[in-house]
């Protein structure tokens, strides 16, 4: 979306013309501008979480549209997600401090046999821009790996990934522990990757099926907001 | 031959020049085949409704109709199509598995996660398909993005070809990877073809015939 001119001093912007300048950076890919727009609007006394949630996850959200409408192909996504990385790089810590909104918690990996991550590597991203506290277990996960991991952090939401046909029934091999083990319904299960599809989430137990990252996020809040009312109701 | 006496064959574009070598030996004179763009790979969604079209196009014109894709990463869209068009596919979930014998290959993923599968296709399309194709010639710096997982390139192969083995070795330093080649042949691809040629011939079992049929309620008679 730049035009390639001239070179173009982000200081010189008001703040809504430097949000859209950092939104199409974030469109192309651009890291090193994004972090020095991300840092000239916290001068400027933008709180963290406005920063994130105007300049970054709506950046993030224009590329999300694009790629569904087949207009940006996964590199420009993975150069948009990496470019993101650099503004959460200096916001992460800083939402900590100030005591930005968390959404809920999420633990997601990819599944054992399966080393594939860039779909959940773009989850994990768009979870964090979306207010989520995200801890990724990474690839490769056997269902000790996940349970641990629900033990130690104790998230709302556990996601699972997988990009094979013969990794993804693992995924039920996790739910089917958890409900032996009578934990299966503290937590929402959202399950993802290019060979599942609803039917499958169902049949292996899931909470739902989410097809790209944008899904996750919407499907994620939408459930965590259900979770909350239901724990509400249960200590009522 | 009359035209309702031939069967079609719709094929992955990645798979074109295996399938016409197949075609090519004795007895398979009355398969035709038609070809979808391999590119329809980098969007998986737009396959089941691209081979749809195709199937209704041939509708009618052909005695049966079968279709050579794997899955491919549709989540099962194209096999809902399939179901709704009366249209049988071979098994597997990609054409690596359907090359190396889908549990050969399943045992062999299982056992090493790692690994990353080019066919003779993908050796010759490699720097089209797979560098340019995932943007590796503009932003290398993507490269651990797609293959920081990855330790091996296993090189599929149809062919017994020198040149291409030495074309597999250099994509796999191309990507920072180990190379191993193995020989595969045609694989299941070779028994579904033989198969569709053979189909109902015999009297036997023919649930690739199409000719006439519509949709969804009017599903080809199973014996």
């Amino acid at each position: 979306m730049s035009d390639g001119g001239e070179e173009l001093d982000l200081r010189e912007l008001d703040d809504g013309e430097l949000v859209r300048q950092i939104q199409d950076d974030l469109y192309d890919g651009l890291q090193e501008e994004v972090a020095e727009g991300v840092e000239i609007l916290l001068e400027r006394g933008w709180e963290p979480y406005r920063v994130l949630t105007e300049a970054l996850v709506e950046g993030m959200r224009i590329v999300g549209v694009d790629f569904r409408d087949g207009i940006l192909f996964v590199p420009e996504v993975l150069l948009a997600a990496n470019a993101m990385k650099g503004g959460m790089a200096i916001l992460r810590p800083l939402l900590a401090e100030t005591g930005a909104p968390t959404v809920g918690k999420m633990v997601i990996g990819t599944v054992k046999g399966d080393i594939h991550d860039i779909g959940k590597n773009l989850v994990s991203m768009m979870m964090e821009g979306a207010g989520f506290e995200v801890i990724d277990i990474g690839i490769n996960c056997d269902v000790d790996k996940y349970l641990a991991a629900l033990e130690e952090h104790r998230p709302e939401i556990l996601g699972m990934s997988a990009l094979l046909t013969t990794t993804m029934p693992y995924m039920k091999v996790v739910i089917d522990t958890m409900i032996e083990r009578g934990i299966r319904d503290d937590y929402i299960v959202l399950v993802g990757g290019a060979p599942l599809n609803e039917a499958f989430a169902e049949a292996i137990g899931a909470d739902a099926y989410c097809r790209d990252a944008s899904v996750a996020v919407e499907t994620a809040k939408s459930l965590i907001a259900r979770h909350h009312n239901r724990l509400v109701a249960a200590r009522a | 031959m009359s035209a309702p006496e031939r069967v079609l064959l719709i094929a992955c574009g990645a798979l074109a020049r295996e399938v016409r070598a197949l075609l090519a030996q004795p007895g398979f004179a009355h398969l035709d085949l038609v070809c979808l763009p391999a590119s329809l790979h980098n969007r998986p969604e737009r396959i089941p409704d691209a081979v749809r079209a195709r199937i209704r196009e041939a509708r009618g014109r052909y005695r049966r109709i079968y279709l050579l894709y794997g899955d491919c990463g549709t989540g099962g869209a194209l096999d809902r199509v399939l179901a709704e068009e009366g249209v049988e596919r071979i098994a597997g979930p990609h054409c690596y598995a359907f090359y190396e014998g889908l549990e050969t290959f399943a045992a062999r993923a299982a056992a090493e996660p790692a690994c990353f599968y080019l066919t003779d296709f993908l050796v010759r399309q490699f720097d089209t398909l797979v560098v340019r194709g995932l943007g590796l010639d503009r932003h290398p710096e993507l490269l651990p993005v797609y293959f920081g997982n990855y330790r091996k390139l296993v090189h599929l192969a149809q062919t017994d070809d020198a040149v291409l083995q030495a074309e597999g070795r250099r994509a796999a330093q191309r990507l920072g990877l180990e190379y191993e080649y193995r020989f595969t042949g045609y694989g299941d691809l070779a028994a579904f073809v033989e198969r569709a040629a053979r189909r109902g011939e015999d009297g036997t079992a023919d649930p690739g015939v199409l000719a006439g049929h519509t949709g969804p309620g009017d599903r080809p008679r199973r014996p």
